[in-house]
């Protein structure tokens, strides 16, 4: 083949019909405050982690989680230190520390094929 | 002789209006351009934020118009306006003359065309429909279904359509859609308990009493899911179903899916009757085009003009509780108007 | 969908197309890429009894140094006022533009000298100063497929050939595709507006074809200008291209209508490399989805031979439109020059049946 010196750019939209939300309908399911997230931040914005490592937003996590883009939450979550002050600032009750131990969870259960 | 007071419009606030004037005493009649009165009342089957039965609204309305000292006019229009020093000569489309000491404008409001979003596709695509045809459908009691006659797996809520989108002109917040769209997606996922429903906003605007609480619900109870984002356009696919195209604007990605039915949220215009009426009158309109009041936080009622006074959504978009309150308070204000003339 | 809401669209877009004397403003890169289809436009309105003016003392409009930011805007409008000047000396009123980043450009600067005066005076300044000219405003600008689009139902009239299948008589799926640069930037300027655009889909439905409104119709071709322009940002151009291949492959489209010189190099051209670089093909038997200029789409209608509109210089074969279409043609002579000289065959491509 050629050397065409650039590749095909990857679609950066979130194509939602294609993604897989298998790990969304696990936490709901195991953990339904996560329904009530309305995206304040607060979280995000005691989070140690978030404060002092790169790329680690709780917020936009629980977003992409729900769009069914697992692999950027695969690449952070476990830079989580649980020390649970995200759960203490949200305003709607949600027990992020819970939806975090989830993610991680679900998503090992994903990758070794078991039921979901 | 009782003074006369002329209602023009007999929506909410006309007929809340009318009815404390004529409970004050005064001769009052009211005009009306359609056949039946309470307006846009007429086209919801059911009210936010408690799912009360707009009829509820509409046998109120019914009940506060039965008063002797009331007078409805319908399917007649004012079409000429001559003052003779405090007294108004109207003359109206039946060719009758009417006098009065005071007019109060209720001209009301109309909903977005929402062709004029032409990239949404309504009365292009078989399955975008608005708020006003979801609510007639499920006034219906008729399944709900796609054009293909099939519920569909998931609907899309599209909020401010027509609203805060100087693209079409219309600065403004419409005040009710958001919550609108809350009460009819926990209605649709009442009534297809296996849809998924999404709603697309820009801010959720839940001012109201209990509004909130409604939209947590709508969350906690019925699994309604929101996207912050702005719908940019929408396509038809090969199956009829609609694609559309927003931002996640919290995860900073575009994002595509593909909905079964697109309601789009239309807000509030000025009406048709407002426009007219506030330029045969020679009342001051806002930039937004509907009619201004003499005093926006003092005086919401009276107009640029002594003896014309405003009441409803003629002024800007309300909801059903502040339009009756409106009305109350401009009933009020001709009282104190009608007390100080000869 | 209904197609009468589409049609309730288009009065607010309707623009006025003057009917005759043209002064023509030809394409650079048209002209190098796919020669034959400008001479075919001014074949069409010959033979539609058309005066139009094709003037070699033109230029390029600067758009792609415009876009590219090599070009500043204040020459841009100077040189655009310098081919006002070549039409207002010839007595033309009406100018064509082959190009739609041309169109674009042109509709830029008439606009800016809308809004602000005082940028026309400096621009008929220059233009003195630099060159002696002076100029008048068009009283029409059009693009050239506005023109087609216009006389469509004289083509028709005057076709020998139909956009159906000669075999079948069903209509053929065909896709539009319209420059960005048309009516994204000022909408009133394009027929139908820049939504729901009638300027091609209506070509097609006029010679017989069934238009296929695709999801991502609306999204451009990926050309740009830096994009292409610099290697390693082409990858971005073709990743645009591809994904309205496979938003269109669903509804099997048998040609693409383009109006844009650089959509209609980009969509033909692209489907030849990502099948290269990734084994995908669009369209029927490993033949990808041909793709035509409107001049062409005519031209055939009005039995023109294909090898002389040129399109031998089309990646993508179209060969399997012109059978559908019931077009004799020569494959002898598909690679013999005008004057019957062997041009030779290009290599075969890996992927692509030729």
């Amino acid at each position: 083949m050629p050397d065409w010196g650039y590749q095909i750019h990857k679609d950066r939209q979130i194509d939602f019909d294609r993604n897989d939300r298998r790990l969304a309908q696990y936490i709901r399911k195991y953990e339904p405050t996560f329904k009530l997230c309305i995206s304040c931040g607060a979280c995000t914005a005691t989070c140690s982690t978030g404060n002092l490592t790169e790329f680690y937003n709780i917020r936009r996590l629980n977003i992409l989680l729900m769009r069914g883009e697992i692999d950027e939450i695969w690449s952070q979550i476990s830079k989580c230190m649980f020390c649970g002050k995200c759960e203490l600032v949200c305003p709607r009750g949600v027990s992020t520390r819970k939806v975090i131990l989830l993610m991680k969870e679900g998503i090992q259960k994903i990758k070794e094929n078991e039921q979901i | 002789m009782k003074k006369k007071v002329v209602v023009i419009g007999a929506g909410v606030a006309g007929i809340e209006a009318a009815a404390h004037l004529a409970l004050m005493g005064y001769d009052v009649t009211i005009l009306e351009k359609g056949e039946r009165i309470g307006g846009h009342v007429l086209q919801w089957d059911r009210l936010f934020p408690t799912q009360r039965p707009a009829s509820e609204i509409q046998d109120y309305l019914n009940q506060q118009i039965r008063n002797p000292n009331i007078r409805l006019i319908a399917q007649t229009c004012l079409i000429k306006n001559e003052r003779n020093n405090e007294q108004f000569n109207l003359e109206l489309s039946d060719g009758n003359v009417l006098t009065a000491d005071a007019i109060l404008v209720s001209t009301g409001f109309d909903l977005f065309d929402a062709r004029i979003k032409e990239e949404y596709g309504y009365g292009i695509y078989d399955n975008v429909i608005t708020s006003c045809d979801l609510e007639a459908l499920f006034s219906s009691e008729k399944p709900i279904t796609n054009a293909q006659g099939e519920p569909p797996s998931r609907v899309g809520f599209i909020h401010c359509v027509g609203s805060r989108d100087e693209k079409v002109g219309n600065t403004y917040c419409s005040q009710v859609c958001c919550v609108t769209a809350v009460k009819q997606a926990i209605e649709v996922r009442e009534k297809l308990p296996r849809s998924e429903v999404f709603c697309f906003y820009m801010d959720m605007r839940m001012f109201g009493l209990r509004f909130e609480e409604l939209y947590k619900e709508s969350q906690e109870k019925w699994g309604v899911n929101f996207i912050r984002g702005r719908l940019s356009e929408a396509s038809e696919n090969l199956d009829g179903s609609i694609l559309i195209k927003v931002e996640d604007t919290l995860a900073g990605r575009p994002l595509k899916m593909r909905v079964g039915l697109l309601v789009l949220m239309v807000g509030f215009v000025p009406s048709k009757g407002t426009l007219t009426i506030g330029k045969l009158l020679g009342l001051d309109f806002t930039p937004d085009g509907f009619l201004k009041p003499a005093d926006e936080y003092i005086d919401g009622n009276s107009s640029n003009i002594p003896g014309i006074y405003l009441s409803g959504t003629c002024k800007a978009p309300k909801t059903i509780p502040d339009t009756l309150t409106d009305g109350r308070a401009a009933a009020l204000a001709i009282s104190e108007y009608l007390a100080s003339t000869s | 969908m209904k197609k009468e809401g589409k049609r309730m669209v288009w009065p607010a877009y309707q623009k006025n197309i003057a009917d005759d004397h043209y002064y023509y403003s030809r394409s650079c890169i048209r002209q190098n890429f796919y020669p034959g289809t400008e001479h075919t436009f001014l074949r069409i309105l010959g033979q539609l009894n058309k005066d139009i003016c094709d003037d070699p003392r033109h230029t390029t409009c600067t758009g792609i140094g415009y876009h590219t930011d090599v070009v500043p805007f204040e020459t841009a409008m100077t040189v655009i006022a310098r081919h006002f000047a070549l039409m207002t000396g010839l007595g033309y009123e009406n100018m064509i533009t082959s190009c739609i980043t041309s169109f674009g450009l042109y509709s830029e600067v008439l606009e800016t000298w809308k809004e602000f005066p005082e940028s026309e005076e400096k621009t008929r300044e220059y233009l003195r100063k630099a060159t002696g000219r002076e100029f008048n405003i068009p009283k029409d600008l059009s693009h050239a497929s506005d023109i087609i689009y216009k006389f469509r139902k004289e083509i028709s009239a005057l076709g020998t050939h139909r956009l159906t299948d000669i075999h079948t008589g069903r209509k053929l799926r065909a896709v539009e595709h319209i420059g960005c640069h048309y009516s994204k930037m000022f909408p009133s300027r394009g027929v139908g507006g820049a939504e729901f655009p009638c300027v091609l889909s209506g070509l097609i439905e006029e010679f017989g074809g069934e238009v296929v409104d695709y999801p991502e119709r609306r999204l451009c071709c990926g050309f740009g200008f830096r994009q292409y322009f610099i290697k390693a940002n082409r990858g971005f151009s073709v990743a645009c291209s591809k994904k309205k291949f496979e938003s269109m492959a669903p509804y099997e489209p048998e040609l693409i209508l383009t109006n844009c010189p650089g959509c209609f190099y980009f969509l033909d051209r692209w489907q030849y490399v990502i099948s290269e670089m990734e084994g995908v093909l669009y369209g029927m038997r490993n033949q990808g989805i041909p793709v035509l200029t409107y001049e062409e789409l005519a031209g055939l209608v009005l039995g023109y031979d294909p090898w002389d509109m040129g399109m031998q210089m089309h990646q993508i074969p179209v060969e399997p439109l012109l059978d559908k279409m019931g077009i004799s043609y020569d494959p002898e002579a598909k690679y013999k020059g005008l004057k019957g000289l062997d041009l030779g065959v290009p290599l075969q491509p890996r992927q692509l049946a030729i």
